[in-house]
């Protein structure tokens, strides 16, 4: 049995949720899917509409708000009465902040990161990328079962998370939180910049990179985003310039983002921000360089001056508008 | 305040790597080295610590013969002295046996706090400063973007960022973990003076025990593939840039 660990925050799932349920599914084995809060009934039926066996709801009131002295304590009970051979986890900021905790208190491997797992010579091996995404290796799991793993973002589609014919059982999950025995204090969580937006919703984005020069030219792609009703985004220097606040960074130290489309202007698509990015349906690349490695992933690539280009685009647009 | 920042040798950024023979590693033994970039942002953070409350930075690595280059370079840049658990296999060791080597040479150093970079340039793994928050006992938080003590340096209050342009703050007790996030901080780099003061300083080095660890095996190490053909379109800007508008609509029907 593959137990999946779902993610919710402030009463709703977390999308990388649904990836990580389809990531188990191509396995082709029995799933439980276990969600972990104070009042997760509503979401916990949620899940039960996906294609498994049954869904957990582990609740207590130590476990609201996240903490990971809590989620380590009820996830290790969860664990010895469910017996798993395999733990999926989305790999969001949450599961990095615990699951390497849970998994060395259980003296388990957790193999982080996966983009995808297969059999190889009749074993399972999951594949993540090493030394910034210059490599790929396969990573077979040592030791006693559960092994855990986590999905990188955009690994699977949501949309390929089968749904059942009828809802699955949901069963209610006892655990036994020491309340004072969880040392985080966490506050409510906060959005610094006055515009926060959450890219990894975005159906079109146009991202810009070193190439744009200066600040005084961010104008150009602001334009074209408006022109696509997209939502701007940046590679990383662009906002430890401060040219743009860090909430529109995407890549690994920013966001992981699927579109529909993804225009990258004048960046030469370092591993970070590929990292970021690859995962969008359709990729457009706009670089003079023809050997930048973002064309490695582009769909479309033109080699050229953005400042030329992107005003093409722009009015090439409105004239079939 | 007596802090330890755990650092990592890595392979240099731009250094052309290529896969061993074995096809399970790289070949990294004529490679140049560095300090792993989110560590630096750990030292920065311990130096700035200690300049505010003072106390000590101690570092600690774990790697082969090796690493006493970035531990000089930490020392260089001001932390005061150095342990380095030696052993050869660490090169390419799992966060797990990374942290078990740590853990075993700090765990009788009693520190009031822990620093780690978030995570490693080479594999990744984001785990080595979790696993030895739990193999230490001490309360943890990651991807860490601000830093408070309190007053009477019992406790600290901290900025994790979330995910989405999200932050929250989050107290706990001292002696606790922290895993840094690169942009924390300006990196401040060694003087000349720094780096003559370095070699008076302490390295204690100590030879790392052997851990039981659940163990991950890297079957095969590979250039992963282009995941699709670039179809280039070519002409003037405005000719360019019509093909491109209509190979969105009617082909890959994203506008």
């Amino acid at each position: 049995m593959i137990l999946v660990v779902a993610e919710q925050r402030g009463g709703a799932l977390n999308p990388a949720t649904w990836e990580t349920v389809a990531a188990a599914q191509q396995t082709g084995e029995s799933i439980t899917v276990a969600l972990v809060g104070a009042d997760v009934q509503k979401l916990a039926a949620e899940l039960a509409a996906a294609e498994v066996a049954e869904v957990l709801a582990v609740e207590h009131d130590a476990l609201e708000p996240y903490t990971p002295d809590g989620f380590v304590a009820a996830l290790a009970q969860v664990m010895e009465k469910a017996c798993p051979e395999l733990v999926l986890f989305p790999h969001t900021y949450q599961t990095r902040d615990y699951a390497p905790a849970l998994a060395a208190r259980l003296g388990r491997v957790f193999i982080p990161d996966c983009i995808a797992s297969k059999v190889r010579d009749g074993q399972r091996v999951f594949v993540r990328p090493m030394f910034q995404g210059k490599f790929m290796a396969d990573v077979l799991p040592q030791g006693p079962a559960p092994h855990f793993a986590s999905f990188q973002i955009g690994a699977c589609r949501a949309d390929a998370c089968a749904r059942g014919a009828a809802p699955a059982p949901v069963r209610e999950a006892a655990v036994e939180i020491d309340a004072a025995a969880i040392r985080q204090r966490p506050e409510a969580p906060f959005k610094e910049a006055k515009q926060a937006v959450d890219l990894t919703q975005a159906e079109r984005i146009v991202a810009v990179g070193r190439g744009i020069k200066g600040q005084e030219h961010l104008p150009v792609a602001q334009d074209l985003a408006k022109a696509l009703d997209a939502e701007l985004a940046a590679s990383r220097p662009i906002c430890d310039s401060g040219w743009l606040p860090m909430d529109r960074q995407i890549g690994s130290s920013g966001q992981t983002v699927a579109p529909k489309l993804y225009l990258a202007v004048g960046i030469s698509g370092a591993i970070q921000h590929l990292v970021g990015m690859k995962g969008a349906r359709t990729i457009v690349a706009v670089n003079k360089d023809a050997d930048a490695p973002i064309f490695e992933v582009a769909d479309y690539g033109i080699v050229g001056d953005l400042f030329e280009v992107v005003p093409a685009i722009m009015a090439a647009l409105e004239g079939e508008a | 305040m007596k802090i330890a920042v755990c650092i990592k040798q890595v392979v240099t950024r731009d250094w052309p790597l290529r896969v061993a023979e074995s096809a399970t590693w790289v070949r990294d033994d004529d490679a140049s080295f560095e300090m792993n970039e989110p560590d630096a942002y750990a030292l920065e953070e311990a130096l700035r610590l200690k300049e505010l409350l003072g106390g000590e930075v101690v570092v600690c690595s774990a790697g082969p013969a090796r690493v006493s280059q970035v531990i000089r370079e930490a020392l260089a840049r001001g932390a005061d002295r150095a342990i380095h658990v030696e052993g050869e296999a660490l090169a390419a060791a799992e966060a797990d046996a990374v942290a078990a080597a740590l853990a075993g040479a700090m765990e009788g150093e009693s520190f009031d706090l822990v620093l780690t970079g978030l995570q490693s340039d080479d594999q990744g793994f984001g785990q080595t400063g979790v696993v030895l928050a739990e193999r230490l006992g001490l309360p943890h938080a990651t991807i860490i973007m601000e830093v408070d003590v309190a007053d009477d340096g019992g406790s600290l209050r901290v900025k994790r960022e979330l995910e989405s342009g999200w932050f929250q703050w989050v107290s706990m007790p001292l002696p606790a973990l922290l895993t840094i996030q690169s942009g924390i901080n300006q990196l401040r780099y060694a003087t000349l003076r720094g780096i003559m003061a370095a070699k008076r300083k302490e390295i204690l080095t100590v030879p790392a025990q052997s851990a039981e660890t659940a163990g991950q095996r890297i079957l095969e190490l590979y250039v992963p593939e282009k995941s699709s053909a670039t179809r280039f379109i070519d002409g003037s800007a405005p000719e360019a840039a019509r093909e491109l508008v209509r190979l969105l609509r009617e082909e890959a029907r994203v506008l």
